[in-house]
């Protein structure tokens, strides 16, 4: 740039256009970082409408990808808690089959049936106050805490049923898991799980941007020690982050068990919580904490939907789809950290 | 003399548009202390950091090195051409021993196996020379800072290094560990390496250096041979304006005589502090001085509950009270400016606006816990513009701002919680010059409202300059007391003495 001493020489005059400038610049930076990983899950949605000819963007299939992506959004809602706090919860989808297996349990009594659902969402709590009491109290790594509760809660699970399936094809509330609220009647309208999906992002968004609670969480991520020192209570914001996500784990048990009218110990939520924290972290929530926003999760899982859905549309096999998926969640984190290089702190 | 061992020529640097070193010109010869001065954010790391290799300048400049020009690339580049650079932040692993740290990266190997035998003993007449009192097979975790510094030195004497750049070698040493290091400074010279001292302290530029170059906003303003370094010439290179840089306090005679308002009886913790007593009066600044390693923050954190104690009590405004977290303490009225301000007090990535309001948002929320954002919002400009903190907006994040501003921040967010007691930890810490004399006038306010203050510093002018009353620490006591009268101020001689337990002072 060799003309640039005369630019800042110019600059000096003007210099209240120039800042101007400058925080219109900053606020275009403040948009793109926002608006994160957006742009990719446009690019694939539009990728696959013109690779399926046309047969994404229907109201059909637009409903199939919210209702797919509901469970997985709930469950990735409750993991950025816990990895804004630079925790991270592997026992998600464990405890998602122990509350599916409580609930319908519960559901098949002929007098408290109608609680199943408080019952699932409540073991999901009590579970991850658990998880939450060993990693606040008693100092363990929450890697090897909830590495732990992934194997035991996932054994809870197989003991509840006896090992077995179980069913129940008359459970209360089953609209949640199949039924859709009409928005213009006959026109538009959003599955049940995804308006709760949506519901929970929102609780989300609220309690970590409008509450004190929220600056807590993000306080005791980016600074652990200065939020002890500071007065802030680490070991409370540690147990409520653990159940907030067991708590989200339990309603995700109750979606499925909505929605399939039975659960299985053994096989419900197997390796959820991959998918979980793959949405966190696509939606630009940094791992080690204090960096993150839901609307990134909200996304995150959204891509991870769409490509599902996508790659089933264009027809690519089941073993491609495994290949293809991993390779785009590496490069979308890989584009993300890139843009995000110019905006790193001096 | 011969050829000068580094010269600049026109160097600049910019990120993204924006000129953080400005054509500059810089020229160091062999056997010379180089005092490089300017406030934080004049360009000193962005110079340090090309000659290093981390950043890589703007076409144009020019960089020689005894007479050959040079390009220095990637973190290894500056060791290749004879540059080693000692950071602020030192970085050793402390899992490894002083060997490894020095050998780190260039590891000697016999058959693809380590050679610790050799390195070890390729080490040692390294440490001799430096006079250091350890091992090659120490581990680094069991030093002082003081001895570290000593293993960065090693290093860089190991590789051969023709130039040694220090970074504020001083902030964490005591005061008997900073006159070894000048000493070993001195030897260094002496035996013809180049050193570039880089310090916010005027006295350590007194001592040591045989040119001063000072940079203002990415430009060099000037250098001075050593009979013209004189403390307001350079203050007034640096700041481009008149500051009075040895700050002193009004004698104010009736600052003892408030009601006391902390009492802090026969704490101990049973490693650091064995047994002390203060009180602070509303009104009145009291200087704790001593040692690194005598136990002033250790003290500070039994006073606060940060750390477990195993006897003491606490009196705030004479009923006796038990603080058992720092949250206690804060509630209760006691707060406390940290040491470590990025370790331990501030929350980088989010805003000024949090990082201010974070002690009360508590205490300001509406029902349901949900944050009052207008009056926090509210708060964080008043602090603005109480403290005078520079930034363009009180949304920023904290750690984009300098040292001065974020440390503003930090006490903006202890001021925000009235405290009756304010225990400032080196609240100059990696703070420049002009910020230093804004932080002792907020102090000096402070104290005149009623507040009872305890400033913990290693910096013997600021403890005499803002206190009026000083207590020294000495191996987990309270080794004395000096009041001053209207008409003597404390002396620098009398508080080393008391801190080093000896009558006489070493000059």
């Amino acid at each position: 740039m060799p003309d640039n001493s005369s630019v800042q020489a110019k600059a000096s005059p003007t210099s209240s256009l120039a800042s101007a400038q400058e925080t219109k610049r900053q606020r275009v930076r403040m948009i793109i970082r926002a608006a994160g990983m957006l742009p990719v899950l446009l690019i694939l949605c539009i990728g696959f409408h013109f690779l399926s000819e046309g047969r994404f963007f229907t109201g059909q299939n637009l409903g199939i990808v919210l209702q797919q992506a509901a469970v997985n959004t709930v469950l990735a809602a409750g993991m950025t808690f816990v990895i804004l706090t630079g925790g991270i919860d592997l026992s998600v989808g464990s405890i998602l089959a122990a509350a599916a297996m409580a609930g319908l349990t519960l559901s098949k009594l002929p007098d408290l049936g109608s609680l199943w659902l408080p019952a699932a969402v409540l073991t999901g709590l009590g579970l991850g106050i658990i998880n939450g009491a060993l990693i606040a109290l008693l100092r363990l790594p929450p890697f090897i805490v909830t590495l732990g509760s992934l194997t035991a809660v996932r054994g809870l699970a197989r003991l509840m049923g006896a090992d077995t399936t179980v069913f129940n094809p008359s459970i209360p509330f089953a609209f949640i898991g199949n039924a859709s609220l009409p928005l213009i009647p006959g026109v538009i309208s959003l599955p049940w799980l995804s308006v709760i999906a949506l519901l929970v992002i929102f609780g989300s968004w609220l309690i970590l941007r409008r509450t004190v609670l929220g600056v807590h969480i993000y306080a005791v991520g980016g600074n652990e020690s200065a939020a002890r020192l500071a007065g802030i209570k680490v070991w409370a914001v540690l147990i409520f982050v653990y159940g907030m996500s067991g708590l989200l784990a339990g309603l995700g048990g109750g979606m499925q068990a909505a929605r399939l009218y039975a659960a299985n110990g053994l096989q419900l939520g197997q390796s959820y919580e991959l998918d979980a924290i793959t949405a966190v972290i696509l939606g630009g929530t940094s791992f080690v904490g204090g960096i993150g926003s839901i609307w990134g999760t909200l996304v995150g899982a959204l891509i991870i939907a769409v490509l599902s859905n996508g790659l089933i549309l264009i027809g690519v096999s089941d073993i491609w789809q495994y290949v293809i998926k991993g390779l785009v969640i590496i490069g979308a984190v890989a584009l993300d950290r890139y843009r995000l290089q110019g905006s790193a702190r001096t | 003399m011969s050829g000068p061992i580094l010269e600049m020529r026109g160097v600049s640097k910019s990120f993204f548009g924006i000129k953080a070193l400005h054509k500059v010109d810089l020229t160091v010869y062999a056997g010379e202390i180089h005092a490089l001065m300017g406030e934080n954010g004049a360009g000193k790391s962005t110079l340090m950091k090309i000659l290093s290799g981390a950043y890589r300048p703007d076409p144009g400049g020019e960089i020689r090195i005894e007479g050959h020009p040079v390009r220095i690339e990637g973190p290894l580049g500056g060791r290749a051409a004879g540059i080693s650079i000692i950071y602020q932040e030192l970085s050793l692993a402390p899992n490894l021993t002083v060997a490894e740290n020095i050998y780190l990266g260039r590891e000697v190997s016999q058959s693809g196996l380590l050679a610790r035998g050799a390195m070890r003993e390729r080490v040692g007449p390294i440490l001799e020379r430096l006079g250091a009192d350890f091992t090659p097979q120490t581990l680094v975790a069991e030093l002082s800072m003081g001895q570290r510094q000593l293993v960065e030195i090693a290093r860089a004497l190991h590789a051969r290094s023709k130039i040694l750049i220090m970074d504020e070698p001083t902030t964490s040493l005591s005061a008997a560990e900073s006159e070894r290091l000048f000493a070993l400074i001195r030897q260094l010279r002496a035996e013809g390496l180049a050193i570039i001292y880089i310090s916010h302290r005027m006295d350590e530029v007194y001592a040591l250096g045989d040119r001063v170059t000072v940079l203002r906003d990415g430009r060099l303003v000037g250098s001075l041979d050593k009979p013209e370094i004189r403390a307001d010439t350079i203050v007034r290179l640096m700041v481009g304006r008149e500051v009075s840089s040895f700050y002193k306090k009004e004698h104010d005679p009736n600052a003892t005589s408030g009601r006391p308002v902390l009492t802090a009886t026969d704490m101990a913790d049973g490693q650091r502090v064995k047994g002390c007593s203060l009180t602070i009066h509303a009104g009145e600044v009291v200087g704790l001085a001593g040692l690194i390693g005598a136990g002033r923050t250790e003290l500070a954190h039994l006073i606060i509950g940060a750390a477990p104690k195993i006897s003491g009590h606490v009196e705030l405004d004479r009923q006796p009270i038990d603080i058992r977290t720092p949250g206690e303490a804060l509630d209760a009225g006691i707060a406390y400016l940290t040491e470590d301000r990025k370790a331990l007090g501030l929350f980088l990535d989010m805003s000024c606006l949090d990082n201010i309001n974070l002690a009360v948002i508590g205490r300001d929320a509406k029902l349901g816990g949900f944050l009052d954002r207008d009056k926090a919002r509210d708060r964080a400009e008043r602090a603005f513009a109480a403290l005078g903190i520079r930034a363009p907006n009180v949304g920023v994040p904290v750690g984009g701002l300098s040292g001065g501003n974020q440390q503003k921040v930090l006490l903006s967010r202890l001021l925000a919680t009235t405290p009756k007691v304010l225990i400032l930890d080196e609240p100059t810490r990696g703070v420049d010059v002009g910020a230093k004399s804004e932080i002792y006038a907020i102090i000096d306010n402070l104290a005149k409202s009623g507040t009872a203050i305890l400033v913990i510093s290693s910096d013997l002018p600021e403890i005499i300059g803002i206190c009026d009353r000083v207590l020294v620490m000495r191996s987990g006591h309270i080794a004395g007391e000096i009041r001053r009268n209207a008409t003597s101020h404390f002396s620098q001689e009398e508080i080393m003495a008391l801190a080093t337990g000896t009558e006489h002072v070493d000059a």
